[in-house]
């Protein structure tokens, strides 16, 4: 029999439009409009899932996001989701979904023994045992994880594509119930921007689950005319079936949009889910409250729910969930969903905790021939998978105890109610303080630190009557605040056959003495924490809730507490007897609710992780087979193979086509800052450490930059190019850290220093062609005169290359004689296939970063980053010639006075060889002083660099040495992981060209 | 009452009724021998090594909140100890060493579980770092294997390899590993006071007495006390207890965020952290994956941080491992750490005498706790810092002796 619990009319379900869905395998029928837990309510299925320490059956709690106990495991492959609540979940044809935390089903459930042991497994017992032997912890570890979590990740790349919007606006509501409704149509008719945010698929909240008259008309009518109206102002954006999350400073809100979620089929164009990120003037919360449970023993079964969910599934779904039902209430409101079930054809009891009963609701259950219990409690309840008998037991509220016979009761239902806890975590988010209700027993806003307004049940405000008129009233105050004209105010009339007024709070009456002999009364229901719990952790100093918080796991999971915080902390303070005020309340912290880690990171997946940086040149390297290595975001050629050469085969080619004839490098990404202004040569006077003001127009020089502890981080040849301008070239990977130093010592130290930084490093394309033939290889594409007496070594020009205007600045970082030609990035490719083919007759070699680094360490070139670490001085580097003496500061000036910056047995910059001329040196190995058959060995210092040199047929290194220089010609010893030692010799850091003639030719 | 498993099923029998507090809440003494001001767990174990290892009997540990309650409670629970520097790795592998022994010497299983550490490399370059770290490791005797891609691959299930940064290795450590961070100072605190030591919660420090430039009592919310010498470690709010003993920090306090998602099965039973995609991740007992990377840019005493923070957590998480996309963020708070230029901490002392500092611990304090509070007693029992406390002093800030761990991630070309 199918929709076997589905009342015969009512709900908003399309009765027309029947649903295919599956649920642990089985196939069953829903319809439109449904959701998981209502279809599943309505096929009569209570058993949802397992809980997460005891694999106790749990059902459904709640219809909303607040569910603790019935989430799923949905959908299948790539695209299952863990922890979903079925509450939440808009039903689709063919959705698919299974109980989670359970083996080998959720009916037969291994797991459930815990149940049976759980008197050795109270709160914390994880942290008095499984000590001994520390080395059987990871053994214990094993199935202690295997036990824990809930559902399965998946194993699959998530197909779904995730989007992220940014928002502007006047005012954002959260909350499409009355209030928010109201407050939109208020501050809507205004004209201001109005953002309206609502979790649920359909507006209105609590008006579409009970029933209630405004304005003399029935209340789903007028909720449907006010929609209409907001519907139609073009200034009113209404987004539904989204959360708000996150609640940060300054009114930026962020919130998850369910775009594609309740579809049937994937959507290729549309996301998953989007994003929203929202800046807004002004912010109303009106997110309405959460029904309270009440505790008592085994308050967790399937079958037990809150009174309002109760409602929502018989007045949204026309789902009955129980014939012979038992309405456990310590208020009136919930009086309202027994006289609805009576109505709908359930037999009713009501356990009420009061001794005083409203007269008119007196008479009305003596009309309804319900029931009522008065000050009786619900002291426990049996039903393995499903309630099936409660007992009860009178209450003697001044003795707080439980008195006289024990009833039982059978019940196929039980609803419960505690009173109402105001939805307060955003409000908490956005640092708002908290004040203790004695009337309604709960936290309520108190005081607002952000530009908000607060209403509504939200606000702890359940009359209907003033949250009509308040509401619609704070939405044309909040659009008057931003100066939008005021509107007419509107008296509505709105009335309730019973509101909520005042409730207990009253975990605790039900026998301090059931609570504690190893029955369980519930407070979290999905961490399994009970009040024993609670009370444990008092006895054991866990006093701070905080402390309660973290020892317990009360509050921690899926739901983040949202039913079972405030009975947590009245429980703590009837322990301590001290006021709930005092006892104080956790940090409530973003997101509101569970949100997909994929949306947060959008866009910036895959390709689009972080943008990849391509020079002009790029595109003829990937045709000519380069090798590419990522260099901070950018992509550069390791070197280019040809003729399945490998990479020691390429780069002794590359490296000796540079050495004899001619060499091409793309060095577009080199960092490159345009400097500008009168201070300009001051400014680089602070900024490196060697002198600049006598730098002539048409120069070049090789600076360093230090930071304040003058050790080196950046590297790179600045030129004048004119009066006040300089050209300054940076490391690849270090380009915008420096242009930001620049700019923060522009901006925060010198601020009478008139410079301005330009980053200029995708304005150029820099082709640097390099080897003894580079100067008769440009000179016929140029029309500069190269001639050694003309342009000499660090010198710069500007000319045509080829027909392009082009900068060429003289300098080398190969040791030959080399050409760094500086071409509008658009013109970049031209000029390089320009000197391909005009550099046949040469030979000319595209080589890439590794043979660069070969050249360069055969000169002793530093490169920032690897031979230095930030933790050397120029000194260390053996470059004392580049720190000014005459210069009156500079940034790592001071430094250099320090004991330790001058200290003698520094680590020194030092060549190495090794003995047996063949092996190559790992680069991070270590010196040690002596080598032993097993560490610890004490270090002397690191290779920085090691190549096998082409241009010499052996292997070269650079290392830092602890007091090198006063070892050279000694002999040092490096131990590998795999047991050799190396030995090799200390020799200076120039392996080649000593004199540095090749690239003064 | 001892924890252990028999002590656990006798109990049950009274249903848990009988089990003593694991710390009380006494008064605030007048005097003490020794004062610590800040309750996390450098300053709860330094309390409880100055009673056990060093016989002082009159101590008290004063904290503003409740213990355990700053960054103690609100890190990734990250341990390891592969630290390039040999002043560093020193310090952290002592740290270690003491962990592996911690739930037995404290009765309280502080679940420090070995399940390895992959540090990944994703360019040239941070091969390099790694294989430099690896060496140094190797030679001062700390664990370390350095990986290829392929053997990455194979170990850690579920990592793309292959992404924008594509994974070309990693240094592992076996020994690293996560920790329950709660019960370090919970452990702590039980033992401490098991041997006399007084833990005083809610209890704010709000001014040093000095006399003759010595340190002789402090002010506090719960009234003025004296004592003979005092040990500052309160994380995140070093520079204004300083500033109270009239002297400065070369510290900046900056927010730093974590985050977890749902719980899940076990699906990632390593710790993995890269610093050029940027994020560590690991999951949890219960099952949470345990998410964390950068601080935010700006100076701040508030524990909260920034959205934008958490969404350059997600996306390197979801790049190193995209099956985590669909999984559910459920949790992100934030801390305050304070940072040194050289992003290590500070041991010693301070230009008051008998006032000793213990602060600066930056991102990473968590995984030193034991070995931080074991030195840190040994400095203030003693007057002088050990062999292994000596390199973090206040002093290299001004001689330029700095231990300098970030500069070795430095990138350039």
């Amino acid at each position: 029999m199918s929709n076997q619990n589905r009342t015969i009319y009512g709900g908003k379900v399309n009765r027309e439009k029947p649903i295919n869905f599956v649920f642990n395998g089985k196939s069953y029928i829903g319809y439109q409009g449904d959701t998981l837990a209502s279809a599943l309510l309505a096929n009569d299925v209570h058993l949802i899932g397992r809980s997460f320490k005891y694999h106790r059956a749990r059902g459904i709690l709640t219809a909303g996001s607040e569910e603790p106990n019935a989430i799923v495991q949905l959908g299948l492959g790539a695209r299952t989701e863990p922890n979903i609540r079925a509450t939440e979940v808009e039903l689709y044809e063919g959705l698919e979904a299974s109980s989670q935390n359970c083996w080998p089903s959720v009916n037969f459930d291994i797991g459930a023994m815990n149940n049976f042991l759980s008197r050795i497994f109270p709160a914390g017992f994880y942290y008095k045992t499984f000590k001994w032997p520390p080395s059987m912890w990871l053994f214990y570890e094993h199935f202690i994880r295997k036990a824990a979590g809930l559902g399965q990740s998946p194993t699959a790349k998530n197909p779904d594509r995730y989007e992220q919007k940014f928002y502007y606006t006047d005012i954002t509501i959260v909350g499409g119930g009355i209030s928010g409704l109201l407050a939109a149509l208020g501050a809507g008719r205004s004209g201001c921007k109005v953002l309206l945010i609502d979790e649920n698929p359909e507006l209105g909240g609590y008006l579409l689950d009970y029933n209630f008259s405004i304005n003399e008309k029935d209340g789903k009518k007028w909720l449907k005319k006010i929609i209409e109206e907001l519907d139609g102002l073009a200034n009113v954006t209404i987004l539904k079936r989204t959360t708000a999350m996150g609640y940060y400073d300054y009114n930026y809100l962020t919130a998850l949009e369910k775009v594609t979620n309740h579809h049937v089929e994937f959507s290729n164009t549309l996301p998953r889910e989007r994003y929203w990120r929202i800046r807004s003037k002004k912010v109303i919360l009106a997110q309405g409250a959460f029904e309270r449970p009440l505790v008592f023993a085994d308050n967790d079964r399937p079958g037990i729910m809150m009174a309002s969910a109760g409602q929502k599934y018989l007045s949204r779904y026309g789902v009955l969930p129980g014939k012979s039902v038992v309405l456990f209430t310590n208020n009136d409101h919930a009086y309202l969903t027994a006289f609805e079930f009576v109505e709908k054809g359930a037999k009713v009891t009501v356990v009420d905790t009061r001794d005083l009963l409203n007269a008119r609701i007196s008479e009305k259950c003596k009309l309804l021939n319900i029931k009522v219990f008065k000050s009786y409690s619900v002291i426990k309840t049996y039903g393995d998978k499903k309630v099936n008998r409660i007992e009860i037991q009178q209450v003697d509220k001044n003795q707080n105890q439980l008195t006289g016979e024990v009833e039982n009761i059978h019940t196929d239902c039980v609803l419960m109610s505690g009173g109402w806890n105001p939805a307060v975590q955003l409000f908490s988010q956005s640092r708002g303080k908290l004040k203790y209700d004695l009337k309604i027993n709960t936290f309520v806003p108190d005081k607002i630190i952000e530009n908000q307004k607060i209403i509504g049940s939200n606000n702890g405000q359940f009359n209907l009557q003033e949250n009509l008129n308040e509401s619609f009233e704070a939405g044309i105050a909040a659009a008057n605040e931003l100066n939008f004209n005021s509107v007419e105010k509107v008296n509505w009339t709105g009335k309730e056959e019973i509101e909520f007024t005042h409730s207990d709070v009253e975990p605790y009456m039900l026998g301090k003495k059931k609570v504690t002999k190893g029955s369980k009364h519930f407070i979290d229901f999905q961490n399994d924490v009970t009040a024993a719990d609670i009370f444990l952790a008092q006895r054991e100093g866990y006093i701070s809730v905080e402390h309660t918080k973290r020892y317990t796991t009360t509050g921690m999971g899926t739901d983040q507490g949202k039913t079972s915080n405030v009975n947590a902390l009245a429980l703590m303070s009837h322990i301590h007897n001290k006021p709930v005020d005092e006892i104080g309340h956790t940090t409530f912290r973003p997101p509101y609710a569970p949100q997909t880690i994929g949306a947060i990171a959008g866009r910036s997946v895959d390709k689009l992780f972080d943008p990849v940086r391509k020079t002009s040149i790029h595109e003829w390297h990937v045709e000519n087979k380069a090798v590419f290595e990522d260099v901070g975001q950018w992509k550069r050629p390791y070197y280019f193979p040809q003729n399945k050469e490998d990479i020691h085969q390429a780069v002794k080619r590359e490296c000796l086509a540079v050495r004899n004839s001619l060499g091409i490098l793309d060095a577009s990404t080199l960092g490159k800052i345009d400097l500008q202004g009168p201070d300009a040569a001051k400014f680089l006077n602070m900024i490196y450490t060697n002198a600049w003001s006598k730098l002539e127009i048409g120069s070049c020089r090789y600076g360093l930059m230090c930071n304040e502890h003058g050790m080196i981080f950046d590297d790179g040849v600045t030129s004048r190019l004119g009066e006040n301008h300089y050209h300054m070239t940076t490391t690849t990977g270090g380009a915008a850290r420096v242009m930001s130093w620049l700019e923060e010592f522009l901006q925060t130290e010198w601020l009478d220093m008139k410079v301005f930084c330009t980053s200029v490093t995708e304005q150029w394309a820099v082709l640097s062609i390099s080897g003894p033939n580079s100067r008769k290889f440009l000179e016929d594409l140029t029309n500069i005169d190269l001639s050694k007496e003309n342009f000499p070594f660090m010198k710069f020009r500007e000319g045509e290359v080829c027909g392009v205007k082009a900068r060429i600045f003289r300098i080398s970082f190969t040791g030959e004689l080399s050409y760094e030609v500086n071409v509008p990035a658009r013109y970049g490719r031209y000029v390089w296939e320009k000197f391909m083919e005009h550099g046949k007759k040469y030979n000319i070699t595209p080589y890439g970063t590794e043979t660069m680094h070969v050249l360069r360490a055969e000169k002793g070139f530093i490169i920032v980053g690897q031979d230095t670490d930030g933790s050397v001085t120029p000194s260390d580097m053996n470059m004392d010639w580049i720190v000014s003496k005459k210069k009156e500061d500079f940034l790592g000036k001071r430094s250099y006075t320090r004991s330790d910056t001058v200290r003698h047995d520094r680590k020194k910059f030092v060549g190495l060889l090794v003995n047996d001329k063949k092996t190559i040196l790992p680069e991070g190995s270590h010196i040690v002083e002596k080598a032993l058959k097993q560490p610890p060995m004490k270090m002397l210092g690191h290779i920085t660099s090691s190549y096998y040199s082409p241009t010499l047929g052996y292997p070269i290194a650079l290392a830092m040495l602890k007091d090198g220089i006063s070892k050279m010609g000694e002999q040092v010893v490096v131990p590998l992981m795999n047991g050799k030692i190396i030995e090799a010799t200390v020799t200076d850091t120039i392996f080649y060209d000593k004199e540095g003639k090749r690239n003064n030719e | 009452m001892k924890y252990s498993l028999y002590n656990l099923v006798k109990n049950s029998f009274s249903y848990h009724e009988n089990w003593e507090k694991a710390w009380s809440s006494p008064d605030l003494k007048p005097e003490y021998d020794v004062v610590i001001v800040g309750g996390g767990g450098h300053g709860l174990g330094t309390a409880y090594y100055l009673a056990k290892e060093f016989g002082v009997k009159n101590i008290a540990v004063l904290e503003k909140g409740w213990i355990g309650g700053g960054n103690t409670g609100r890190n990734t629970t990250i341990i390891r100890s592969n630290y390039l520097w040999d002043e560093s790795a020193a310090l952290y592998n002592h740290a270690v060493n003491l962990w592996e022994g911690l739930s037995s010497e404290l009765n309280f299983n502080v679940m420090f579980s070995q399940r390895g550490l992959f540090h990944l490399a994703h360019s040239v370059h941070d091969m390099q770092e790694i294989t430099r770290r690896g060496y140094s490791n190797y030679l001062n005797g700390i664990d370390a294997e350095i990986l290829n891609q392929d053997q990455v691959a194979k170990k850690i299930p579920h990592i793309n390899v292959n992404g924008r940064y594509p994974v070309l290795g990693a240094l592992l450590q076996r020994r690293a590993g996560t920790a329950r961070h709660d019960a370090v100072a919970w452990g702590y605190a039980r033992a401490a006071e098991n041997l006399g030591v007084d833990i005083i919660q809610n209890c704010e420090v709000k001014g040093i007495d000095i006399s003759n430039g010595k340190v002789v009592g402090l002010q506090t919310t719960k009234g003025s006390v004296k004592v003979d010498k005092v040990g500052l470690v309160p994380a995140g709010h070093s520079s204004v207890l300083a500033n109270m003993a009239g002297f400065s920090l070369p510290i900046n306090s900056v927010p730093l965020q974590a985050l977890v998602s749902e719980p899940v099965k076990p699906i990632l039973d390593c710790v993995i952290m890269s610093n050029s995609v940027h994020v560590y991740v690991s999951q949890s007992d219960k099952g949470e994956l345990v998410v964390g990377a950068g601080s935010d840019a700006y100076n701040s005493y508030s524990q909260r941080g920034s959205f934008d923070m958490i969404e350059h957590m997600m996306a390197p998480l979801v790049e190193l491992f995209p099956i985590f996309s669909r999984l559910k963020m459920l949790r992100s708070w934030g801390g305050i750490v304070d940072v040194t230029p050289d992003r290590s901490p500070i041991i010693g002392k301070t230009p008051v005498k008998d006032l000793f500092i213990n602060c600066g611990w930056g991102t990473g304090g968590f995984k030193a706790t034991p070995g931080s509070a074991h030195v840190f007693a040994e400095t203030v029992f003693r007057g002088e810092p050990n062999d292994i406390a000596a390199p973090f002093s206040l002093e290299r800030h001004f001689s330029g002796a700095l231990v300098d761990e970030a500069a070795a991630a430095a990138v350039a070309h």
